[in-house]
């Protein structure tokens, strides 16, 4: 399944927002299949780094607890247009993806 | 009500079957080695005092008025709950945010390397519970915290 990573820059209270968004379905491990009763695998975006001109800008590590397609924010009064954005993550299957973006805000 | 003690068993069988199946197939080890710089011990804690320990190797915290909450007071979709954490401490390390009532507190847990005090993310809630959020400054820890009211849970199954 294709997972899309998705960029967005806004300007926001005087700051550059970075706004990441990740099709994933950041499974719990907890739920059940209601058919055949059997554990859901978890299935969970565990790390998440924003790079800003190839320096590390922020990294998140998630939990279950995370929604599904995660949507994150981070705000930078560093960033202006024209930077570049990259954003890689990893999940707990070893699944990973990278994207890059230029900020536009 | 019995739909609440229904998923508050289900959460807890599932939970304790799930990982007496992946140690047993030696699955765990692997994985924390994969993700070395993930906190696996904080993310399987299921209190906040363990959780921050695991993060940061400490549980104290002050109260700070200088953090900003920014979530519903009451939330339809347990599912699905935005929150906004901003604060005016200087020089944030990192933020990390905690459901009191789920059965893994910590939801998330940013270390920031120049970017402002800002961070926001959509989480799961299973009940009405406390939001903690835990602000890493000065390499002091800083906290605040707000009720969010769910009316659908969002970590059954």
């Amino acid at each position: 399944m294709a997972r899309d990573t998705k960029i967005r820059t806004r300007t926001q209270e005087g700051a550059t927002e970075i706004l990441v968004l990740v099709n994933h379905p950041m499974e719990t491990g907890l739920r059940k299949d209601k058919a055949s009763g059997k554990a859901i695998p978890a299935h969970f975006i565990q790390e998440l780094t924003i790079e800003l001109n190839g320096k590390p800008l922020a990294i998140a590590s998630m939990g279950i607890g995370v929604s599904e397609n995660p949507l994150l924010g981070f705000r930078s009064k560093v960033a202006k247009n024209g930077d570049k954005l990259k954003i890689s993550w990893k999940d707990n299957k070893g699944e990973a993806s990278t994207a890059e973006a230029v900020v536009d805000a | 009500m019995t739909l609440i003690n229904r998923r508050t068993f289900l959460k807890g069988t599932v939970a304790g079957s799930v990982l007496a199946v992946a140690a047993s197939a030696g699955l765990l080890t692997p994985t924390r080695v994969l993700a070395a710089a993930w906190p696996a011990a904080a993310f399987d804690a299921k209190t906040i005092d363990d959780a921050l320990k695991g993060l940061y190797g400490t549980s104290a915290a002050a109260d700070s008025k200088a953090i900003t909450i920014k979530a519903p007071i009451q939330a339809e979709n347990g599912a699905v709950v935005p929150i906004a954490v901003s604060t005016s401490l200087p020089g944030v390390e990192g933020i990390a945010i905690f459901v009191q009532a789920n059965e893994r507190p910590l939801v998330a847990s940013v270390a920031l390397n120049g970017a402002d005090g800002y961070f926001s993310a959509r989480m799961k809630m299973g009940k009405t519970s406390d939001v903690k959020v835990v602000v890493k400054s000065g390499g002091k820890l800083h906290t605040a915290s707000q009720q969010i009211k769910v009316t659908v849970g969002g970590c059954g199954g």
